[in-house]
């Protein structure tokens, strides 16, 4: 089978992923589109280590799995404070800072 | 055979590590994981002294060990860590102007006489408006997590600057990068401005690091390799896909240019410039800026030289818009340290043309153009931070009214960096303009630099508004006091004001350092 169907499949994922964060109004929704499109760029990479033969792109991906769990940390704790506050997640309600 | 397979069967050689190069980023980064370790086993009432000393102790050895290494350094630079670190004259340059800078910002960081306790929230877990939050404001504690944080985003800065391979540069971006979205949310006071500003930070930039990232799994399916000479070689003439080189071009751009606040990408950068705690913002402010120009120079000169002719374009709009947006809507901004995050967009426009010029004078007055204008506009942030009243910081532009005859010092200094950040001479910020612009001018950019020299004089009527506000209007009966700072902000600003002074009147020596060499291509 055609790697290229993997890399389509990969620009339609992150492509989903880049709307989901333009469109969604939940903080955790948007948060988790973010995940996506990473997740994609991981499946590019794969892809592309094997097309080049070549072992870098699946040992990158792990280091974007790695960096992909650091942010969910700091995220989260950053989006928990603000919910504590608000008792909300919607990211149209922090609109204290414009123009 | 399995092509995976047959790599493994190979012996694996450990790569060689030139410690003496990397020891300063080596330091900074030991002294951060020593300072959570600080946070956990020091007890509370200690913890402020014993983070000072070890953050500000940890600089200054980082900045010995640099010096020591500069000395003796070869003149073409080394690669190391396998290749993947890049010691070079344009990347020492940086790591000293980051550590000068860091100095001042942790000053005004640490400092706890403005504001008693800080300008630091004492616990983050408390809940704006309950009636804990406002023990809190009162109380004098202070969350010290603070300093390890500076010092892992100092240490993610540095290694940046460095980075010669695009996983490096990720890694070392999201290093930088984490650490200040907790910063921005730590704010003492208006703390629903400092969450959002933390929560907004945050999700754009993590929204632009995807892109930086597919980006460079299209640059690694195009060149086969991640290594910025790599990437350099393979555009060099081949049938490869263009396609890929350029989507993975414009995707790498998008991610390194929203870190630098540039033109269409910088959205983010007011909002967390007002909302994030005023040394912070100070620190982002400076460091942030020359660690993602830095990086753009040495992605641009190493990796996309050879296929300048065809991006170049591109670029040109871009800095046409950053300096378009900072200066028009610059204009009018009623709130300083919103109007000061105009500022740094529309100065973002100017050094982009200095990163494009791709020639050793481009280069040389890039690299000078960030040391002048970080120090500028850390002091004009600590300044800033001065003036008060009940509720905390003044920023208001009205609030600044006749303020020159409440204290006249104070109103001085701010002129004096108000026209640096314009550009006027006897500032470094006119010597800054002038190597940037000639050496766009003598690559054949004439019309880009004209476009220029008109948005700096847009930006020109904005800081002297301020000027003149100061000057030449009636003080409101109620208006802010002007504190006293401590020794801390008066050392940091006092070292703004002497740098933007000194590059002004005698910009030669640092202008020397900065042209000493180019970056090290060897793959």
């Amino acid at each position: 089978m055609t790697p290229t169907y993997y890399l389509l499949l990969s620009a339609l994922l992150f492509s989903i992923g880049a709307v989901g964060v333009l469109v969604r109004r939940n903080a955790i929704v948007v948060f988790m589109c973010i995940e996506l499109m990473l997740n994609a760029v991981n499946l590019s990479l794969v892809t592309f280590a094997r097309i080049n033969a070549d072992i870098d792109g699946q040992v990158m991906a792990f280091f974007v799995m790695v960096v992909a769990a650091a942010e969910v940390v700091v995220g989260l704790a950053i989006i928990m404070a603000i919910f504590r506050t608000r008792r909300s997640a919607s990211i149209d309600d922090t609109n204290l800072l414009k123009y | 055979m399995n092509p995976f397979l047959a790599q493994q069967l190979q012996p694996v050689d450990a790569p060689g590590i030139d410690w003496g190069a990397i020891l300063p980023m080596v330091i900074v980064f030991g002294a951060a994981c020593v300072g959570v370790l600080v946070e956990a086993f020091v007890p509370k009432h200690q913890r402020w002294s014993g983070q000072v000393v070890l953050t500000l102790g940890s600089i200054a050895a980082a900045g010995i060990a640099l010096g020591a290494y500069v000395s003796g350094r070869p003149s073409h630079g080394v690669l190391t860590m396998a290749g993947t670190l890049s010691i070079d004259t344009p990347a020492l340059f940086l790591w000293g102007t980051l550590l000068a800078l860091s100095v001042a910002a942790v000053l005004m960081i640490a400092d706890r006489s403005v504001e008693p306790g800080g300008s630091f929230v004492a616990q983050a877990g408390i809940a704006p408006g309950t009636v804990q939050d406002r023990a809190q404001v009162q109380s004098t504690g202070m969350q010290t997590e603070v300093f390890p944080l500076a010092l892992f985003a100092l240490g993610g800065m540095m290694a940046f600057t460095a980075a010669n391979d695009l996983l490096t540069m990720f890694i070392a971006l999201e290093v930088l990068s984490l650490p200040l979205y907790l910063m921005c949310g730590l704010a003492r006071r208006r703390r629903l401005l400092s969450q959002e500003a933390a929560v907004k930070y945050f999700l754009l930039g993590a929204f632009a690091s995807a892109f930086f990232l597919y980006g460079l799994a299209m640059l690694y399916g195009y060149a086969g390799s991640v290594r910025l000479a790599d990437i350099a070689t393979a555009s060099a003439g081949t049938d490869r896909s263009d396609t890929l080189l350029f989507a993975g071009f414009g995707l790498l751009m998008v991610g390194l240019l929203f870190k630098g606040s540039v033109g269409p990408f910088h959205t983010w950068t007011p909002d967390v410039y007002q909302g994030a705690p005023t040394p912070v913002t100070a620190f982002m402010a400076a460091c942030t800026k020359v660690a993602a120009f830095g990086g753009i120079l040495r992605v641009l000169t190493v990796a996309f030289e050879a296929t300048s002719w065809e991006w170049r374009g591109v670029m040109w709009a871009v800095a046409i818009i950053s300096m378009a947006i900072g200066a028009v809507l610059g204009l009018t901004q009623t709130d300083l340290k919103r109007m000061i995050a105009y500022s740094s967009i529309a100065h973002a426009g100017f050094l982009l043309i200095g990163t494009m010029a791709l020639t050793d004078e481009g280069l040389s007055g890039t690299l000078f153009y960030l040391l002048a204008y970080g120090f500028t506009t850390l002091a004009t942030f600590g300044v800033i931070s001065l003036v008060r009243d009940s509720s905390g910081e003044a920023t208001h532009l009205s609030a600044w009214a006749g303020l020159a005859k409440r204290s006249p010092l104070l109103a001085g200094v701010f002129t004096f960096l108000l026209l640096a950040l314009a550009g006027i001479p006897l500032t470094s910020g006119f010597i800054g303009k002038f190597v940037v612009f000639s050496a766009a001018l003598s690559d054949g950019m004439a019309p880009l630099v004209v476009i220029a020299l008109v948005f700096s004089a847009v930006a020109a009527f904005f800081y002297l508004r301020v000027v003149v506000l100061m000057y030449f209007s009636e003080p409101a009966p109620d208006g802010p006091t002007v504190s006293v700072p401590g020794a801390f902000t008066t050392a940091s600003i006092a070292l703004g004001v002497i740098v933007t002074l000194l590059l002004g009147i005698l910009p030669a020596f640092a202008l020397d350092w900065a042209g000493a060499g180019g970056f090290a291509l060897g793959g």
